[in-house]
Formats: structure tokens, C-alpha cells, sequence
């Protein structure tokens, strides 16, 4: 009995340590930069967001801001562990420091980014909720979903929506929870359910995964706003600062022109702003605890926003999704980052 | 005589004293355990302040903004709190937990005692059940299950139906004609009895009952109420499920479960009256069929009386083809069929190893001197071998129980809303507490398991050995 007694306490204390650990310890830069490596929360496998290849390579528009701020701090994109993570397991990871920063499609609500523990840094991709069906079903619109049977991936907004959706339109449905996605979608295929609801960019990708994909349309509704973004823990400016201008630099590297292939030669660049970019003019990147020369790092590796968004779910990829609202806000769109100077 | 001489004072000082020592070591170990415990909840607390996460739980109160299918209690995701979710999942849990432990226990006898069968096919199909489903991983198996129980099945247009006619309120003049014909039918039968000459006439008489009975129910009984309408679906077994016509109690319906409890308490005081009096006086009862009429025939009578006097205690809703679902009725998830069937297989394979090892402890002398008695082989088992191979059986019985309930936690695995789904995992999403929800739900298994093994250790007492 005093044996079990001990251990429990034992236990508790460990458990209770590990949950303080970040909370004390140094600065998160610090942390990885010690560690060689950035962590990085990453999805199990969402084609298009954050998928590991054949060769065991992660790829993906979120897995591409990753290695942009690993670029950023070690001149070296290929220096992250990503973390794969369910949607119901991802805030915990990030909570107890099991992941540096969640790049994971994940929604920025205001009861996430306040009572979680931890801040949205910005949206690197603007999506919103539609439904899936079977095209023999004969349904062209999600108001006439009335008694069907909805698959959906649980502790997601997707879920919350759903909900909200279906009361706000006096219609009834049966929700069928699962917790990872592949579950969620092979259900569905199993036609366990009519409709499959997600991000309307998580429909387009995981259609790709089932059987006769041309079987199933994506009905026109959006029937909300899902802004997606990346997160970090409360509590350490310096890191939050770093993540979010990795992803302005990213933009304004699209907007100002700064691609991959002319980075280099971008450096000679006479527009005053191009060399703020760059790091030619002024020290931006050592205020946030990099280096001069962070942005170059970024794109040479990277490139820049544009490029990751064509390469990864744009008219370069299988999902041939449209810029639309994730255009730059020159452009129409809603992308905008703030100036570098 | 000498008086007994005194003891001399202790030598020493007190800090050499066992008795104290121990004590003193008790305490002290109780102060650390107290001072690490308040020291890691302190340090968690103010870790989750430092962090900004929100701690404590008023998350219970709040509106969950989810919506569950399988629900024992009301829930609506718009009005409804998190604190009812949690007690969604855990009814789902124990609903799980109660009818597979039943389920388990009987298949696991069944095979234990199959397997020690001298039929050679049945304790071999046992033997090979034993092996092969304890020897995969559980996991696996449910998702095995969940594939099986639902690929095969035909999508909610083409439903396997069950058709019949649905049940109505009889009316009082069906039920005065029913009896009379079932009256006839008697007096046929009692009157071949009497004025049949020989045994063909007799036959012959009864026979002639039989079906004026049979013909007057297939006649009347769609005609008086009982049964109503043309034929139409009652069950449907479809990718979504079972559907079964779902009991709507009225206000009467009390009356019904009244006479049904006392039915039931009538049929064990008669069973023990019964008992008695064969033991003093060697004369036995139709047990059975009084049992029978106590339980079955007394609350048919009384439903019949009230749909004809007041108001039916208890009509059916059936379920209706919409355009993506059947709407109505009861529904039983496939999540809920596949989780079950998937952890009563599993388990069983144990308990029948369990019932095995049981048997085989009691000595072979014991089936030798029943048989003696002239005991046929399957009294022997239930009036001698179970019994005491009870006593062997029952505690490890308990570990299985518990790991059944444990088990049922891989519900998440296959999308059916249990505690650790719902609870551990929706909410914990949705609030992010993550340590104050993962403490309720591992306080709500210690505790269901503390409960199921009390509970055990209790009929452990009961059905263990009497030292004389």
C-alpha cells in the first residue's frame, strides 16, 4: 500500500513537472536552437497542408511555413521534427511543449487563442466549411441535407458548425464522430454517411483518397469562416514575433516580387524596400533574435508565399485550388502583411 | 508464593523505541506524500495561471455546441452543458460495459464447457476459437468488427426488412369475440376428452380444437385492434443500423410495470413456496407454468383491460423511409453492435479459459460419486462441478470484467461516443483542460471498477468454501 502510494505521488509529480517544464525553462529560440531542430505539429496526412511522401519526406503548405522558420534560424529547412497530430490531440502537444509551433490547418477561434494556453500568429490559409456527397443522391445544395447522416472528424470547429448549421436551418441530422481523419473518411466511403463535412480544402485532398473519386461532388455552401493558422504557447514574445514575421516576410517576399530563382539577384535590388526585406538596410532580423540576413534564407529555401501556396494546393498540385481569397490583397484577396521597416 | 517480580523501566531514550519509531516513520512518510502532493498541484495550477490556460471546472456548466447520435438522456448540443455530455459518455460506457459483461459471461461458459466436451468437433471448434481470437490484438478485432458489421450491409434504400402487421388498441368487443372463440376451442377440447369412445375420436376432437383456435386468432386478431393495417416494415437492418418500433409509454403505463413487478415477486415467492414443499413433502407444482402465467399472461390480461377501459399503456413508433434515413423508431448504432460484439468475443475467449481452468480444478471423484447417485451428466455440471468450480472462478472472472470496461475505451478507435470519446475527448478539445478532464475520467474508471470488483469480492464471499 505505501509502495502504491508512492508511486501514485511519483507519478503525479512527473506528470505535473512535465507539464511546468516550458513554463520555467529558457526562451523557446534558445530551446531549439539547442536542440538542433525545430518541432513542429503537423497533421497526420492532409494532401496538399502536411503529408509525408513515399520517401518519408514531409510535404505540404503548412509543412512549408515550418521549414521556412527553421530556414529563418539555421539557414537549413530540413532542421524540423514534425510532430504528426490528430485535431483532437494537437493544443495539448503544443501545451506541453511537445511541439515548438502548430502549423496543423487548425482554425483561429477566439476561445482557442484566449483560454487554450496559447496565440494565433496569423492565417496562412483562409478556408471555410462545405459538405460532400454522393452525386447519385441527387442533393445540390446542403439544405436539403435534412435527416442525413453527417461524418465529421471530431474536436474540430467542423463539429461546432455542423451543429450550428443544421439548428440555424431547422434541419435534423445524425452526426458520426470519429477521431482522426482517415477514420472519419473511410466511413464515409464505407457509406456509413451521406455527407462528409471538413475545411472545404480538406474535402478537395481527401477526396483524392477515395475510391471512385469522381462518384462525389462538393456541394456549393461554405457555412463558415475557418481561418487557418499558426499557433505557439502564451508566453514568449520573442517566439510568437518570430513565427509571424516568417510569415509576413513570406508575403511581402510575393508582393515585392522576391521569388526563389531572383533572390539572389534581388540583393542588388535599388527598391528601398526590397533591401529592408533582404536585411541590405536596416538589422529587422536581429530585433527579432535571427540574423541580418533571415528573409534571403527563407525565400532561397523556401520561396516565397505565392510559390508555396501554387506548389503545394495551387494549379502546380493535384488539388488545383484557386488563389480566391488567398490572394495577395493587391491582388483581391485577403492576404495582406504589414510593412518591414 | 513469590509475586511476579516488576519489569524494569525501559532503558534508553524514546528514540530507540520500535514502537514509536515505526510511528514516527509513518507519520513522516505521510507528511512527504502530503507535502509532494500539494506541491505538484500547486505547481500545476500555477503553471496553468502562468500559461494563461483556464483551470477549475466551470467548463461543466457551459452550452457544448456538439452534437451526439447515441444518447441514453436528452441532449441537444444547443442548450445543452458539458457536464451532460459527460454523463452521455458515460452511460454510453456502462451501457457497453453492463451488456457486454453479461453477454461475455455466458459465451465464455458456453466455450469453457464446450471445450472440455467429449465431442470431439465441439471442444476442438472451442479449442481453435480460444486460440485464435486471444491471440490478436483487440484493436484489430473492433475494427474488423466495424468493417464487417457495416460493409456488407445494404444502403438505407434497400434496407433488409422484417414486415408484419403493427400493433394497435384492441377494442372490447374483439377481445369478448376472441375469448369466445378461444372459449369454444376449450369446451371442443375438454368435450373430445369426455364423449370421444376411443383414442382416434379423442384425437380427432382435439385436433378439431386446435384449429378452431388457430382460426379464430388468424381471423380476429387483425380484426380487433390488437393488430392493425396492411403489412408493413417493423424492423430494418440497413448500413446505419437496426431499427426496431420504439415503446411509447402513455400515462396507464405505470400500472402495466405495477403488475409486471408483482408478477415477478409472485413468481419467486411461489418458486420458493414451492421448493419447500417438495423438500417436506416430495410433491412438486407446475413451477413453470405458473411462473409463466405470473409473468407473462397477468400483465398481457391487465394491458388488455386497460386498452379497453382506458387508454393503451404502450403503443409502438415504427420507422419510416425518408430520403437519406429511416426517421423514427429505435435505432441501434453499428458503432455500438460492432464495439460490443468486438469486446464480448475478445473477453469471452478468456473467460472460457477461466471456466476451464474452474472445472478441471474440481476432482474427478466428485462427477464419479454424482454419477453414482445416478445423476445424468447435465445435472452433474449445474448441481455439482459449477458450483464449486465457482470458487476458482470468480476472482480472475473479476479481472476480466475490469478489463472488459477498460477496454471499451478503444470506442474511439471506431467512432462510437463513449466517456473517452465524448468526455476525454470532445470536451478536453473544445475547453482544453486538459488536467482537470483527464482527472474526472480516470477517477470515473477507478471508480467503476472499484464498484464491479466490491461487488465481486462480495459474490466471492457468497459462493466461496464454508470452513466447518
Amino acid at each position: 500500500m505505501k509502495k502504491t502510494i508512492a508511486s501514485i505521488a511519483v507519478g503525479v509529480v512527473a506528470a505535473v513537472a512535465a507539464t511546468g517544464a516550458y513554463a520555467q525553462g529558457q526562451s523557446t529560440l534558445a530551446t531549439v536552437k539547442a536542440r538542433g531542430q525545430l518541432a513542429c505539429g503537423a497533421n497526420t496526412g492532409l494532401a496538399g497542408f502536411g503529408v509525408p511522401d513515399a520517401q518519408g519526406t514531409w510535404t505540404g503548405l503548412d509543412v512549408e511555413a515550418c521549414r521556412a522558420i527553421a530556414a529563418a534560424i539555421f539557414d537549413d529547412p530540413n532542421k524540423v521534427r514534425f510532430v504528426p497530430l490528430s485535431a483532437k490531440d494537437r493544443f495539448t502537444a503544443l501545451q506541453s511543449g511537445e511541439a515548438d509551433v502548430l502549423i496543423r490547418n487548425t482554425t483561429w477561434t477566439m476561445s482557442r487563442d484566449t483560454s487554450l494556453g496559447l496565440n494565433f500568429v496569423g492565417v496562412n490559409y483562409y478556408d471555410g466549411q462545405g459538405f460532400m456527397v454522393r452525386k447519385k443522391l441527387g442533393v445540390s445544395s446542403a439544405l436539403e441535407l435534412n435527416g442525413a447522416s453527417v461524418c465529421t472528424q471530431q474536436g474540430t470547429t467542423t463539429e461546432l458548425n455542423l451543429a450550428d448549421f443544421f439548428r440555424a436551418n431547422k434541419l435534423k441530422y445524425e452526426v458520426v464522430a470519429f477521431a482522426s481523419a482517415d477514420e472519419t473518411v473511410k466511413a464515409y466511403d464505407a457509406g456509413r454517411c451521406d455527407a462528409f463535412t471538413t475545411d472545404a480544402s480538406g474535402l478537395y485532398a481527401e477526396r483524392l483518397k477515395l475510391a471512385n473519386p469522381d462518384e462525389h461532388i462538393v456541394l456549393p455552401e461554405i457555412i463558415s469562416k475557418e481561418p487557418l493558422g499558426a499557433s505557439v504557447r502564451h508566453g514568449d514574445d520573442q517566439w510568437f514575433d518570430i513565427v509571424k514575421w516568417t510569415h509576413f516576410a513570406m508575403l511581402n517576399a510575393e508582393e515585392l516580387g522576391v521569388t526563389k530563382a531572383n533572390v539572389n539577384d534581388m540583393l542588388k535590388s535599388e527598391n528601398p524596400e526590397i533591401k529592408r526585406l533582404l536585411g541590405v538596410e536596416g538589422n529587422f532580423g536581429e530585433s527579432i533574435g535571427l540574423t541580418k540576413d533571415w528573409v534571403v534564407r527563407i525565400v532561397k529555401h523556401v520561396g516565397n508565399y505565392g510559390e508555396s501556396f501554387e506548389r503545394n494546393v495551387g494549379e502546380g498540385s493535384r488539388l488545383k485550388i484557386k488563389r480566391g481569397q488567398n490572394a495577395l490583397w493587391s491582388k483581391g484577396g485577403l492576404q495582406y502583411a504589414p510593412p518591414i521597416r | 508464593m513469590s509475586s511476579v517480580p516488576e519489569r524494569p523501566p525501559a532503558r534508553g531514550s524514546v528514540l530507540y523505541d520500535p514502537k514509536i519509531r515505526a510511528v514516527a516513520y509513518q507519520i513522516l512518510l505521510i507528511a512527504v506524500l502530503g507535502f509532494l502532493i500539494y506541491s505538484a498541484a500547486t505547481n500545476a495550477i500555477e503553471n496553468l495561471r502562468a500559461a494563461k490556460i483556464a483551470s477549475g471546472f466551470d467548463f461543466l456548466g457551459v452550452t457544448a455546441g456538439f452534437d451526439i447520435n447515441q444518447k441514453l438522456i436528452y441532449f441537444d448540443g444547443a442548450v445543452s452543458s458539458y457536464g451532460r455530455a459527460f454523463w452521455v459518455g458515460l452511460l454510453n460506457t456502462l451501457l457497453v460495459g453492463s451488456i457486454g459483461i453479461v453477454l461475455a459471461t455466458i459465451l465464455g461458459f458456453l466455450v469453457g464447457v464446450a471445450r472440455l466436451s467429449p465431442n470431439w468437433i465441439i471442444s476442438k471448434i472451442a479449442k481453435w476459437y480460444v486460440e485464435v481470437i486471444r491471440n490478436l490484438p483487440l484493436l484489430l478485432q473492433l475494427v474488423f468488427w466495424y468493417n464487417a458489421v457495416l460493409k456488407p450491409l445494404p444502403e438505407p434504400r434497400n434496407s433488409v426488412q422484417i414486415t408484419g402487421l403493427r400493433f394497435g388498441t384492441p377494442d372490447f368487443m374483439g377481445i369478448v369475440s376472441l375469448i369466445a372463440a378461444f372459449g369454444v376451442s376449450y369446451a371442443l377440447y375438454v368435450g373430445a376428452e369426455r364423449i370421444g369412445r376411443n383414442d382416434t375420436e379423442r384425437q380427432i376432437g382435439k385436433i378439431i380444437a386446435a384449429l378452431v383456435a388457430a382460426v379464430g386468432a388468424w381471423f380476429l386478431l387483425p380484426n380487433i385492434g390488437i393488430l392493425r393495417g396492411t403489412e408493413t416494415g417493423l424492423f430494418f437492418l440497413n448500413n446505419r443500423g437496426l431499427y426496431t418500433p420504439e415503446p411509447i409509454f402513455s400515462g396507464t403505463a405505470y400500472i402495466l410495470a405495477i403488475v409486471l413487478i408483482l408478477g415477478i415477486l409472485a413468481s419467486v415467492l411461489f418458486r420458493r413456496w414451492a421448493a419447500k414443499q417438495q423438500a417436506a413433502t416430495g410433491r412438486q407444482y407446475p413451477v413453470g407454468l405458473i411462473t409463466l402465467g405470473f409473468i407473462v399472461a397477468l400483465p398481457v390480461v391487465t394491458w388488455l383491460i386497460l386498452s379497453v377501459v382506458g387508454t393503451n399503456p404502450v403503443t409502438f413508433a415504427y420507422a419510416t423511409q425518408g430520403r437519406f434515413n429511416l426517421t423514427g423508431g429505435l435505432q441501434i448504432f453499428p458503432e455500438f453492435v460492432a464495439l460490443t460484439f468486438g469486446l464480448v468475443i475478445y473477453t469471452a475467449a478468456f473467460i472460457a479459459e477461466i471456466v476451464r481452468a474452474g472445472i478441471m480444478a474440481v476432482s474427478r471423484g466428485q462427477t464419479e460419486a454424482a454419477g453414482a447417485l445416478g445423476l445424468r451428466p447435465g445435472p452433474t455440471l449445474r448441481l455439482v462441478v459449477i458450483p464449486q468450480a465457482m470458487r476458482v472462478i470468480v476472482p480472475p472472472l473479476t479481472s476480466q470484467y475490469l478489463n472488459l470496461v477498460k477496454n471499451s475505451t478503444l470506442a474511439v478507435a471506431i467512432g462510437y461516443p463513449d466517456l473517452v470519446q465524448i468526455f476525454a475527448g470532445t470536451v478536453l478539445n473544445q475547453t482544453g483542460q486538459a488536467v482537470e478532464v483527464l482527472a474526472v475520467t480516470m477517477a470515473v474508471y477507478l471508480t467503476i471498477s472499484l464498484v464491479t470488483s466490491a461487488i465481486m469480492n462480495i459474490y466471492n464471499r457468497r459462493v466461496a468454501i464454508v470452513e466447518r
